[in-house]
């Protein structure tokens, strides 16, 4: 088998699973139920293209392998076909994303035992894959573009998967119209481009893009950056992901920690060499990515709900990419994007596995006879002390947590460090926005440390909370689910290893830096930067990161494990409204329904253009036809059938137009 | 396979079955003979996608061809000729495949008077098939006016509460506009007849196609013309029938208005207003795009806040085609396959939400989204299929709708004559209201608790329901994946008739220069004022 037919299976596989599992059980009833065979096949079909794109990861040879199928659409200059693009960067995100993705199935083989939409899930799930690996193989915008709306609609589905629950359904809508508004930007962004080039092929862009007027390139990169602001949630476009926390816990983890959140940098690393030609563009972008990290962080600091932490944090870990891309340095992006996709998966299975958990105390409630329903199986402060029954999820959440609080050696470290190294770099060598950006970053990780031990001493440290805490125990997570932590887990503890950083073998041995860096023949370009930091200042740098994690990460676990709760009241004591704004997440949901929403839809639309269109439009219709009517309504009345009148009208109109011809009016 | 006058054959086929309709007692005979012809007709229309070859010119003449000219008196070259070209094909296909479609939907949605309803369903397709294959524009206009009568009767007989009012509106405001066409279409014939056909009156569209019109009478032609299309498709702000007519029409006379009669307006714009008038098409192309862009906003917006399931599919139709008049004024290829491309799209991803709404109100009697919620617990293949045809509407790429929006987007974008890259993003964000109302259709109609036991006790689609849906949504995800076998065959004749405009135009604006320039010599003569076009204004009041 060729390149091409390995990689046609690798998408296809997916595709195929998604019809399966969505097709047969929709009318097969009796297929519903069979959660073996649909989750094995649902698995299957993912872990498969795993193997194969490892078998493509070892063989590649280091040219890009272009698989061109067959036309999409062709139409005037256009021609545009289901293209594809082996490279190291797609080879690397395709790994994650059937790597990571394929743990996530296993897992959701346990964790969604004994749902009525069992069938529907994996469904789901696979058609989430499948459109992922359209967005990070394509070779042109528009089939890029494919994947981008398709793990859009995948998300919507996902999260609105509890739809008699219409909230869940309310959080789908929302996720999908904000992620459209940011697509917006990417349509017109590929319309631009081919006005100016004839053709959306990467092939073309990459080689011609960077020859456009500044000015072009400025207003492409920009609307770009403006569609990932929606994809990775950035400001302003970030406020669906905390909702989208509505759907099922490993929908969570796949779509929202570690795969579709990061098309926005794919995307922009995949066209590294357009970014660094609009460099005002890359401080706006490094700029959106420092605000973003800074403000998910505070507001994850104040949140009780273990998934919306971990929520806001994605949202948090998403902007540090985005400096790293506004600093130049993409393969530093991408690198936090692989480390984030291990440790920020392993967090949301191990939080599914705490509500799993929590769920069977829920249950334990009811059947003592006590009402749940101001229990609430996600509120960390009825949590605590579950190490002790749940000792795996316990384990695997705290290495995850340790490595994205960047504690030296684990996988968050070294991305992270790198992240806040290049800005400093990239404002050494003179750029100010760039040493504005560091501070924030070294801002954020002292809260990242902070608000992730927090989250992890109050769920798993002290003494437990729920009621009848005595009497009722959760259980530990089936094997599927616990080998999937472990893998995860595991991963964020030594994933950081793809990249030492430069006081390492001068470099030498970063090796996502050589495989992805268009220096070494990869894909992805960099910022060239001109003076270099001293060594020195370098391991200083490193230290300080360090000291910053293991100092915050001690802090925060003492006085947790002390005063528990009681820290957060004082915390919200001491700050006062400025802790209140943090909980209330700075008001961006009210701002958006009451200002945008409302007022596009009860202002403009409902009392504006439909009543407008009621009264105005239809109205002056009806007004003539009224009109019309009246008039031969009074015409009518004329015809009286009384010859006197007829003679009397017929002299006067004669007279009249006598008068008329004589006085030619 | 040759059969002799297809074109021809697939156009009376179903005004036979409405004959022999006529002759039938029972409801059951009428049904199936209704089915039987349209699927009948549906196969023969299948010759002319495989007959017509796109690789051969249509510049002169179309394909698959039928002409009969001996019909009117001497002095009058109007003829019966009908054939294929790249405009028509798609669009004769889709009204033969929803033929059959609402036939079935129409099963048992109709409860009465069962053959005055098949016979006139039967001669609507006749008459809109007719419209899109008539080579004449006289020809044209009978087909035209022919789908007037059938569609009144449906929408005023078997239609809603308000039957009669959105009859009698849906009818006076297309007469309005075609009897003006129709004083053009005469002046038309005359001129034309004069100028390039040797004094005799002509409606042949490739005749007309030779005479370039002098600018002030391309002025006024094409406003009768556009006017009349105007309303068909509707643009703002003569939409205001539509709403009225879909809401009140039985599902199969809705289906049949937004999947092919609304066409007739935007085709009429594409095969007669942009390559006769040329001069006037290009210089008010902006004015028509923000025409075309006003509609897909307002549409989208007012279809968001509706109440009525079938009002909000209605609203969104004004919406969609805003982008296919969008599409035909760009003057680019893109844009303009675009068009093609998604008048056929906006058939089946509408037609689709008509008759799915059809069942819900067969089975419910209402159409207001209150009365239902969390359907998709007792109608799961109904929702599936529901949610398929919104996405493909909403424009999702992998379905059919986003294949015809981005050609359109992406050739207007680009297009000298529209020339304005900041009006185009801006109908862009019509994706994101797309997507705001037809999602908000699904969340109120089909998530949540089911709360009430008469929509817990809703029936899911019976096999007839399901048969009917699947060509429809075979062909979102066929036309959304591999839309290129399609677009090849309307491929050359686009371009054909795009060349046809810039060198009529060009040619128009020679002749005009050139007039200017022999009008100005005889200015040096004093002799003669130019008072010989006045002479017929002063006829009347110098008479006495």
């Amino acid at each position: 088998m060729t390149s091409a037919d390995l990689l046609r299976l690798v998408l296809l596989l997916p595709l195929a699973g998604a019809v399966l599992n969505g097709v047969a059980p929709l009318f097969l009833k009796h297929l519903r139920t069979r959660e073996t065979l649909l989750g094995t096949i649902g698995t299957a079909v993912v872990a498969i293209p795993f193997v194969l794109t490892v078998y493509l990861f070892v063989t590649f040879g280091g040219d890009p392998i272009v698989a061109d199928y067959f036309t999409w659409m062709a139409a005037g200059d256009l021609d545009l076909s289901f293209a594809y693009r082996v490279d190291q960067l797609s080879l690397l995100m395709t790994l994650v994303v059937t790597g990571v993705g394929g743990v996530i199935h296993l897992y959701s083989i346990g964790y969604m035992h004994g749902d009525d939409g069992y069938w529907r899930f994996f469904a789901y799930l696979n058609l989430f894959i499948f459109a992922m690996l359209n967005l990070v193989l394509a070779n042109n915008l528009p089939v890029l573009f494919l994947g981008w709306e398709g793990v859009g609609l995948c998300s919507y589905l996902l999260i609105g998967f509890w739809y008699t629950d219409l909230r869940n359904s309310a959080a789908a809508n929302k996720a999908f119209i904000v992620n459209r508004v940011g697509d917006v930007a990417f349509l017109v962004a590929m319309f631009l481009v081919f006005r100016e080039l004839g053709s959306l092929s990467f092939d073309v862009l990459l080689a011609e893009g960077p020859n456009l007027p500044e000015a072009t390139l400025n207003w492409i990169v920009f609307l770009l950056f403006v569609g990932a602001t929606g994809k990775s949630a950035q400001i302003p476009l970030f406020v669906w992901l905390p909702d989208a926390m509505a759907g099922p816990t490993p929908v969570s983890a796949l779509i929202h920690a570690a795969t579709m959140v990061t098309s926005g940098l794919y995307l922009l690393a995949r066209l590294s060499a357009l970014v660094l030609g609009a460099p005002v563009v890359m401080m706006i972008v490094a700029i959106v990515g420092a605000a973003t990290a800074l403000m998910a962080a505070t507001i994850a600091v104040a949140q009780d709900d273990i998934k919306r932490v971990l929520a806001y944090s994605t949202v948090s870990q998403l902007g540090y990419m985005f400096m790293a891309a506004g600093v130049g340095a993409f393969f530093v992006a991408i690198f936090h994007v692989v480390t984030h996709a291990f440790f920020k998966a392993c967090l949301f299975l191990g939080a599914g596995s705490v509500i799993h958990g929590m769920e069977e105390v829920e249950h334990g409630l009811e059947e003592q006879g006590r009402d749940p329903s101001d229990f609430d199986p996600q509120d960390m402060r009825t949590m605590g002390g579950l190490a002790e029954y749940m000792p795996a999820t316990r384990t695997t959440y705290l290495l995850a947590t340790l490595a994205i609080s960047g504690i030296p050696l684990t996988a968050g470290f070294f991305s992270k460090d790198e992240i806040l190294f290049k800005a400093f770099e990239y404002g050494y060598d003179g750029s100010t926005y760039a040493m504005a950006v560091w501070v924030v970053g070294i801002l954020t990780a002292v809260l990242t440390a902070f608000y992730m031990m927090r989250s992890y001493v109050l769920t798993f440290e002290g003494e437990p909370r729920w009621p009848l805490s005595d009497q009722l125990a959760p259980h530990e997570s089936p094997s599927t689910m616990t080998g999937a932590l472990w893998t995860l887990g595991l991963l964020s503890l030594v994933g950081g290893f793809i990249g030492l950083p430069a006081v390492v073998q001068g470099g030498d041995w970063n090796w996502i830096h050589h495989y992805l860096g268009a220096k070494y023949g990869g894909p992805v370009a960099e910022a060239s930067v001109q003076g270099h930091v001293p060594l020195a200042l370098e391991w200083g740098l490193i230290l300080l990161s360090s000291v910053i994690a293991l100092g915050t990460v001690y802090y925060a676990w003492r006085v947790y494990l002390t005063q528990g709760l009681g820290y957060d009241a004082a915390l919200k004591r001491r700050l006062r409204g400025v802790y209140q704004t943090w909980t209330d997440k700075y008001y961006w949901d009210e701002f958006y329904n009451e200002v945008v929403v409302d007022s596009l839809i009860n202002g403009v639309a409902r009392k504006g253009l439909a009543a407008f269109d009621t009264t105005v439009v239809d109205g002056a219709v009806n007004g003539v036809a009224d009109t019309a009517q009246n008039a031969s309504g009074l015409l009518r009345r004329v015809q009286t059938g009384l010859v006197q009148n007829y003679a009397l009208a017929l002299t006067v109109g004669a007279a009249l137009l006598i008068g008329l011809m004589l006085y030619g009016v | 396979m040759n059969i002799p006058h297809l074109t021809s054959l697939v156009i009376f086929l179903p005004a036979l079955g409405a004959v022999l309709t006529l002759a039938l007692r029972r409801a059951s005979a009428i049904r199936w003979t209704a089915l039987a012809t349209t699927l009948a007709t549906f196969l023969l229309s299948i010759g002319l996608f495989v007959g017509y070859d796109p690789s051969v010119s249509t510049a002169l003449a179309p394909q698959l061809a039928d002409v009969w000219a001996g019909w009117l008196p001497d002095g009058y070259d109007i003829k019966y000729f009908v054939g294929i070209d790249g405009l028509s094909l798609l669009l004769v296909m889709l009204t033969t495949l929803l033929g059959p479609i609402v036939v079935l939907s129409s099963w048992t949605y109709i409860g009465e008077k069962h053959k005055g309803y098949y016979a006139l369903l039967l001669l609507l397709q006749t008459g809109i098939t007719g419209v899109f294959t008539s080579f004449d524009l006289f020809l044209f206009y009978i087909f035209f006016e022919l789908t007037l009568i059938p569609m009144y009767f449906i929408i005023g007989i078997w239609g809603g509460t308000e039957r009669i009012y959105a009859a009698v509106k849906f009818v006076i405001y297309t007469l309005v506009g075609s009897l003006l066409m129709l004083v053009g279409i005469l002046y038309l014939g005359y001129a034309a007849g004069d100028a390039v056909n040797n004094g005799v009156f002509t409606t042949d569209w490739y005749t007309l196609l030779e005479y370039n019109i002098p600018l002030a009478v391309q002025g006024w032609l094409f406003a009768v013309f556009a006017f009349s299309f105007a309303i068909k498709v509707p643009l703002f702000p003569l939409h205001t029938w539509l709403p009225d007519a879909h809401v009140q029409a039985p599902t199969g006379g809705s289906v049949i208005l937004a999947g092919v009669l609304l066409k007739m307006g935007t085709y009429g714009l594409l095969r007669f207003c942009l390559p006769l008038f040329p001069n006037v098409a290009q210089s008010s192309a902006g004015l028509f795009a923000v025409i075309a862009i006003i509609g897909i906003i307002y549409g989208a917006l007012v279809a968001r806040v509706q109440d009525d399931a079938k009002s909000l599919v209605a609203y969104s139709s004004i919406s969609h085609l805003g982008f296919v008049v969008l599409g035909l004024f760009a003057f680019t290829t893109e844009a303009m396959q675009g068009a093609v491309i998604q008048m056929v799209n906006h058939g089946l991803s509408t037609g689709a939400l008509f008759l799915l709404v059809g069942m819900l109100y067969e089975r419910r009697h209402t159409r207001l989204m209150d009365d239902y919620g969390g359907l998709a617990t007792s109608v799961p293949v109904l929702t599936t299929l529901m949610v398929i045809s919104v996405l493909a509407s909403a424009g999702l790429p992998g379905l059919n709708g986003f294949v015809g929006e981005f050609l359109i987007l992406l050739g207007s974008f680009k297009s000298p004559v529209i020339d304005s890259p900041v009006l185009i993003a801006f109908a862009t964000t019509g994706v994101i209201l797309a997507a705001m109302y037809l999602l908000h259709m699904v969340y109120r109609t089909f998530f949540g608790e089911l709360t009430n036991e008469a929509n817990a006790q809703m029936a899911d689609l019976n096999g007839r329901e399901f048969g009917l849906m699947v060509p429809l949504i075979v062909l979102m995800f066929v036309l959304g994946f591999f839309p290129s076998p399609f677009l090849r065959q309307t491929a050359p004749t686009t371009e054909f008739l795009l060349e046809t405009v810039e060198e009529k135009r060009a040619a128009v604006e020679r002749m005009e220069a050139n007039d200017a320039a022999t009008a100005e010599e005889p200015t040096q003569v004093p002799t003669a004022p130019p008072e010989g076009q006045e002479v017929s204004i002063d006829v009347p009041s110098t008479s006495p």
